[in-house]
């Protein structure tokens, strides 16, 4: 492999060039959508006219972050088999989507998760707390984003800073969601999508060929990594074997919680699917979604292994670390082009998936906060809601921006990602689960589920190992007991109380979700 | 930024009063005689429907699919960081050249997931017939 290693052509501005065409085409499908985002329907759920395997196709740009394309393939590329845990619980968690949630959302709402909880709850109260909660995931995750785009910029993209990357990530986003709406965001996310399976095949069939194409050649190369230890000595590890990363078993089992029941809470996610006519379409871009994010990471087997094969840990580490995994596997077998298609890549992950979840955050703000919690669902003005949509995801950029360049490059980004998982599988999950399936279910259990799930989510993490030396909560990632909390919030808050309408509206939000009936049309043209 | 004006086909009053944001949540009826045909069809019916022994199985049928599947994914995914967590022995077992029992586990999560998911695909086919046969019903009961 020495003869690889020694690749080490000058960096050129190629990666700058390409990343340019990709905001270019963004900002013509942005300009082409801003025409038909007029209307509420148009600009919150792109007019429900996104067919089937172009919604899939967006929910997988919408969901496979940098953190799963580079971070992953680092985590591979270190300490193989426990990265790949990673891969098998973000496709799985497509299961609860699928069976749970993705088509009564679809039937009974309209642009938010909220949507159904307000359904037969008090619309009030459930809308505020739900919108902080997605709020709260959603700021958390984005921040997470661009943190991680300003931090990759540096070794991506040589003479851009930190700084400047996390103001472009941030302007871009806005622009997006300002002026094209959900249909611009699904565009950008369609076309991350199709350019990160491309890469990401071209890389997996670039390492194969190494091995002449033969699947044992490859898994035999990998049962004898070598790599320097913390102390100096070289140490031979199989990457197959599992434990290399994960001492404690319970942290596994708590991350693939939150994993399993938080992908279907995740409030960018779910919006997605009323941007399709009904709930048929929505269920067959899960099916999409999953066809595609299962294929992506199933390859992270071969350039996440690859990497660790082909490159060596140590080779990486000097090349810029765990997330230069993948780009580094393509600057050696590919050469300098290969390489700035795979960095231009990495930014259309960020941007496809911050757009995302800006819309979230401020479709939430305007949709539940403003029009229905403090107007009572009455627009003031016509085109008043989505208006403030835009100003919100306007501050929220701008907050976004201002708090990622004072966190700064070095914070832990991957507790903010937890975060944002643990609070969707803790406070969102359940309450969306009860109103679907349980008669008894009341607002008062709605908004004790949420809170509980919310504040047992961040307390949990702020006492565990990331963030104390000597952690009160022994596990990373707090889904293990904070999902049973938030369910035991919402059952003990209905408990409490009784709401005849509630229990008299869920016959008509069974029949809703089961039929399609009075299900939100496409919008005609 | 520029706002263009809401386009001609959107016959939404202009000021002050309800527009396609207001049916959520728990609002006053329409009058009637503003009403669309399915929307004084559904805020007549839905107790009729909900009590229609074709609902009623529709809803069962849907229930023993999702139920056990929902239980068997779970359980299946859980079985393998517990296989891994607890197990490790046995997960490293070798089966397929140096493919060990880990890998081939963790792998066969993606076609449990695809399998299942087609199978809910095929099934659901169905479900969609039922509830449009009982729309069907309950449309052609309307007039009576």
């Amino acid at each position: 492999m020495m003869p690889l290693l020694l690749v080490a052509a000058e960096r050129g501005h190629t990666a700058i060039w390409m990343f340019l065409a990709f905001v270019a085409a963004t900002l013509v499908i942005t300009y082409f959508s801003a025409r038909k985002s007029s209307d509420a329907s148009g600009y919150f759920a792109a007019g429900r006219r996104i067919t089937g395997w172009q919604n899939g196709l967006a929910v997988a740009g919408d969901y496979m972050s940098a953190a799963s394309f580079l971070g992953i393939a680092g985590m591979i590329a270190f300490n193989g088999y426990d990265g790949f845990m990673y891969s098998v619980g973000f496709l799985v968690a497509y299961l609860t989507v699928l069976f749970v949630v993705a088509e009564p959302l679809r039937n009974a709402g309209k642009y938010t998760m909220a949507d159904v909880l307000a359904y037969r709850l008090s619309p009030r109260p459930v809308r505020a707390v739900a919108s902080l909660s997605t709020l709260t995931v959603s700021v958390f995750y984005m921040i997470a984003q661009m943190v991680g785009a300003g931090t990759l910029v540096r070794q991506l993209l040589p003479g851009v800073s930190y700084e400047v990357a996390v103001v472009g990530v941030g302007i871009l986003m806005v622009v997006y969601v300002v002026f094209g709406g959900m249909l611009a965001t699904t565009w950008v996310q369609i076309i991350k999508a199709i350019l990160l399976m491309t890469g990401s095949i071209f890389l997996s069939f670039l390492v194969l060929a190494k091995f002449d194409f033969d699947l044992g050649k490859f898994f035999s190369s990998l049962t004898a990594i070598t790599s320097t230890a913390a102390d100096g000595t070289q140490v031979t590890r199989n990457f197959l074997t599992p434990g290399l990363l994960f001492k404690n078993p319970w942290d596994q089992i708590s991350l693939g919680m939150a994993l399993v029941f938080g992908t279907a809470g995740l409030p960018h996610i779910l919006i997605r699917f009323y941007t399709v006519p009904d709930a048929k379409t929505a269920r067959s871009s899960v099916v999409w979604a999953m066809i595609i994010i299962g294929l992506f990471y199933i390859m992270t087997t071969f350039f996440g292994f690859g990497a660790a094969s082909l490159l060596g840990p140590d080779y990486i580490k000097t090349h810029g670390g765990t997330n230069m995994a993948a780009p580094e596997l393509a600057h050696v077998l590919g050469g300098e082009v290969f390489f700035a298609f795979i960095s231009a890549v990495a930014f259309a992950t960020i941007l496809a998936v911050v757009a995302g979840l800006t819309i979230s955050a401020s479709t939430s703000f305007a949709h539940d906060f403003f029009t229905n919690v403090l107007h009572h669902g009455k627009e003031q003005r016509p085109g008043a809601e989505v208006k403030v949509a835009q100003i919100t995801a306007f501050v929220v950029g701008a907050a976004a921006i201002i708090i990622a360049i004072l966190l700064g490059p070095t914070v832990n980004v991957a507790f903010l990602v937890g975060l944002a998982f643990a609070v969707a599988a803790s406070a969102n999950l359940p309450v969306i689960v009860f109103s679907i399936f349980w008669r008894r279910f009341n607002t008062v259990g709605a908004v004790t589920g949420l809170l509980v799930g919310l504040v047992s989510s961040i307390a949990l993490i702020a006492v565990s190992p990331d963030f104390m030396a000597n952690p009160i909560f022994p596990l990373k990632n707090p889904a293990l007991l904070s999902i049973p909390l938030g369910f035991i919030g919402a059952i003990l808050g209905t408990l409490l109380s009784r709401e005849p309408e509630a229990e008299r509206r869920f016959t008509e939000l069974t029949v809703r979700a089961n039929t399609g009936l009075g299900a939100e049309k496409a919008s005609p043209h | 930024m520029s706002f263009p004006p809401s386009n001609n086909s959107d016959l939404t009053p202009e000021t002050a009063s309800p527009t396609d944001i207001a049916p959520l949540g728990q609002p006053a009826q329409k009058p009637r005689h503003e009403q669309t045909a399915d929307e004084e069809m559904a805020a007549a019916n839905w107790d009729a429907i909900a009590a229609d022994p074709d609902f009623i199985s529709l809803i069962k049928a849907k229930a023993a699919f999702i139920v056990p599947a929902t239980v068997f994914f779970i359980v299946y995914y859980f079985a393998l960081p517990i296989g891994v967590g607890w197990f490790p022995k046995l997960m490293e077992t070798r089966v397929l050249g140096d493919m060990n029992l880990a890998y081939l586990f963790a792998l066969s999560q993606f076609f449990m997931a695809w399998i299942l998911a087609f199978l809910y695909v095929a099934v659901a086919a169905g479900w969609d017939r039922r509830a449009s046969a009982l729309l069907e019903k309950f449309h052609a009961r309307r007039g009576i």
